[in-house]
């Protein structure tokens, strides 16, 4: 019993440390107080000011930013890692196991390496840095997870059917769009809504490629005003919507990849 | 040149996967509207030959012809056939109408003809009003329905079918071979058939192509092949067979189990040696002995429903495997018979192992890749010799380190009193070797042969 309930509260206490920070943020963001910490009684006047263009221009400037690049990153690297993960999916044995590794090796190598190594090759290759540098930044780092994400569909895929298709008089390229596509699409959303989020956390790899044009993100943004002393208070609100974006983000990843693998534990047992 | 009456002329088609020969020089002419039958073990490159046909792979080297145009280069979208896979293959993101329209659609068919030909597709395959189904809902039986439906509704002039039903149940089975059979009978185009399973050959086909390691052992009816195989591997994966060393003594007159029979074969020449098959329903086994033409004991007898399965030992050793409506009781004494005509005598593809290698010095010989120590025949170093070896002279042991080569029990056939082996060397050759000994199939074993065994001829 004793040891049942230790069991319980190591992990709610474990749970709580996790969730501490962003929960105080939230709690934060329904008050006035100029200063974290402060609670001058529930008010959502921050959230109204967030929006009604009460804070500075260059703060929605970088709202826009994110979102924009996000999306486009999150489209090109769906794109792009689909593509791959169907090639991948093609090679045989050892061809096939050392891309897969070659894959994985940017989705562990530490971010700021990542970012360093970028804004040496645009630095070299002469590129100026600004909101293309960035997009091309973030479609490098998504595209694996596309292909991780992508990758395990097309293994549960009968492979008969792509000759199937091929069979009943479809061109090679017909095939692919009307019957291997439509085969992976489950796995291109989840690497669509993965690679979005990730773009919108990122921050190591933006600073070192965004340049010194003035353009921001929200990370970027966030990062300056904290060094110019103390954080707008609409940050809190922001962090609060953004927080709370990813998390249904994840959630929808999750319900999806549940439902599907349920699909096809019926189809097993049938 | 071109014959009407044929539709696909296979010519010198051969194919590998790196290393690996899968299809070896095949030649092949398959009939307008004949139920056709591609037999064999896996790996025996029966799906791989479907699959050239389908164009879903390219050969090396050699021609497909079909109505007198060549389509080896053809892609598989343009080629007139189509192709029913064994696990259905069916696009699980359309349903049951979707599936059997796509090829149409793509033709860009009238949806009304469209509608039409789904629905008399359907009805052929007796699953009419299924139209909106989820193909995932379906039983396996049913989704091989909608994947021949699809298949047919674009009217091929040959029909590919890859083991389609393979993965049903033996009840289910026998139903489907029944409908194609009826379908192949009413839509009046060529079915090409690939499968293992030697009974469904049997049942369905017009003709049967047996294939073993790439290459056709033989072609024929159904009937030809289980009574007259050509050789001891058709004898023995067609049906159960007796395989056992004989001797022709004359023409109609065969010696084997240590008795001479009556037969009707002929042409073999005087005192060769020959296989010879007796099915075992065709032994005639009876309680007494007197008026048998030879006699043994039963040592098992098993109940396989339609008729009992026996084995009897002859009085000179020999065990037979005999099959009769009436049991046998175990180690009772019985008498048996076999009629000339149910006696099939065959060639033996060879008599000994032979083998081409050069002399390294007066006492040692360098052949399969390795060098074996011989008696001294007067040759010198750099002679090109052939060297014979008997199959019962040849060495299997356990432990591989021990033989001068090494090699993997590849086939094992059982003739009576010993085991035939064909042991593939790790370089590929084979060799065939007589043992008593029980040894399994992919047993790694240790080769040696006894330099007074060998039998060496210089080479001109």
């Amino acid at each position: 019993m004793i040891k049942k309930i230790i069991a319980q509260s190591y992990l709610w206490l474990l749970l709580l440390m996790l969730y501490a920070p962003i929960l105080i943020i939230a709690i934060f963001s329904f008050t006035e107080a100029k200063v974290l910490g402060n609670w001058t009684g529930f008010s959502t006047n921050l959230y109204t000011s967030l929006f009604s263009g009460g804070v500075r221009h260059s703060l929605i400037a970088a709202i826009e930013n994110t979102f924009t690049i996000a999306l486009l990153a999150a489209t090109v690297s769906t794109a792009l890692g689909s593509i791959a993960a169907i090639g991948i999916f093609n090679m045989r044995g050892r061809k096939r196991q050392t891309i897969t590794f070659l894959n994985n090796i940017p989705m562990l190598n530490p971010d700021i390496i990542t970012g360093i190594s970028l804004f040496l090759l645009f630095v070299s290759l002469g590129i100026t840095q600004g909101y293309t540098t960035v997009v091309l930044a973030h479609i490098a780092f998504c595209t694996p997870y596309v292909v991780l994400s992508v990758m395990p569909r097309l293994r549960q895929m009968n492979p008969n059917i792509y000759e199937a298709a091929l069979d009943l008089g479809a061109t090679p390229f017909q095939a692919l769009r009307k019957v291997i596509i439509p085969e992976i699409r489950p796995g291109m959303i989840s690497g669509f809504i993965l690679s979005f989020t990730l773009s919108i956390d990122d921050f190591a790899v933006t600073i070192f490629t965004i340049g010194n044009e003035g353009l921001e993100t929200l990370s970027t943004y966030i990062y300056a005003d904290a060094r110019k002393g103390g954080l707008t208070p609409e940050l809190r609100p922001l962090s609060t919507i953004i927080f709370a974006t990813v998390l249904l983000l994840l959630l929808i990843i999750n319900i999806r990849a549940k439902r599907n693998s349920k699909k096809l534990i019926n189809k097993q047992t049938e | 040149m071109s014959n009407n009456n044929s539709i696909i002329k296979i010519e010198h088609l051969s194919k590998s996967f790196g290393d690996k020969v899968v299809l070896n020089d095949i030649n092949l002419e398959i009939k307008r509207g004949e139920f056709i039958t591609f037999l064999g073990p896996s790996g025996c490159g029966k799906t791989t030959l479907l699959r050239l046909l389908a164009g879903f792979l390219r050969a090396d080297e050699g021609t497909i012809t079909m109505d007198g145009k060549d389509i080896s280069d053809m892609p598989p979208h343009l080629r007139p056939l189509n192709t029913v896979f064994q696990r259905y293959a069916l696009f699980p993101h359309l349903d049951v109408y979707d599936n059997i329209a796509f090829g149409l659609k793509l033709n860009k068919v009238p949806s009304d003809e469209i509608e039409k030909r789904v629905r008399k597709a359907l009805k052929m395959v007796s699953m009419t009003d299924y139209e909106d189904r989820d193909v995932n809902s379906l039983s396996g039986g049913q989704q091989q329905r909608v994947a021949i439906a699809r298949a047919i509704v674009n009217r091929p002039k040959v029909l590919l079918l890859d083991e389609p039903l393979a993965a049903l149940d033996l009840k289910m089975r026998k139903d489907m071979q029944m409908e194609l059979k009826e379908m192949h009978k009413t839509l009046g185009i060529t079915f090409i058939y690939v499968t293992h399973d030697q009974e469904e050959a049997l049942t369905l086909s017009d003709t049967i192509v047996v294939m073993s390691e790439g290459n056709i052992q033989q072609i024929g009816t159904p009937t030809d092949i289980y009574n007259e195989p050509t050789n001891s591997f058709v004898a023995d994966f067609i049906g159960e067979s007796n395989i056992l060393n004989g001797m022709m003594i004359k023409d109609c007159e065969v010696s084997f189990i240590g008795h001479t029979f009556e037969c009707v074969d002929k042409g073999f020449g005087e005192h060769t040696e020959v296989d010879v098959v007796v099915r075992p329903e065709d032994i005639y086994i009876i309680a007494q002995t007197d008026n048998a033409k030879f006699t043994g004991k039963v040592t098992s007898c098993i109940f396989k429903g339609v008729h009992y399965e026996m084995f009897v030992e002859t009085d000179n050793g020999y065990e037979l495997m005999i099959q009769d409506y009436n049991p046998f009781e175990v180690g009772s004494t019985v008498g048996m018979f076999i009629k000339p005509s149910d006696i099939h005598v065959m060639r033996k593809e060879r008599t000994c192992n032979t083998f081409d290698g050069t002399m390294l010095s007066p006492t040692s010989v360098e052949m399969l890749g390795a060098e074996f120590e011989c008696r001294d025949c007067g040759l010198q170093a750099g002679d090109k010799v052939r060297v014979r070896i008997d199959f019962d002279k040849v060495d299997l042991l356990d432990d591989q380190e021990d033989g001068t080569l090494t090699g993997e029990v590849h086939f094992i056939l059982y003739k009576g009193d010993h085991y035939h082996l064909t042991i593939k060397t790790d370089a590929g050759d084979d060799i065939y070797v007589d043992t008593n000994d029980i040894w399994d199939k992919c047993d790694l074993v240790g080769i040696a042969i006894a330099p007074d065994n060998m039998r060496i001829t210089k080479r001109i």
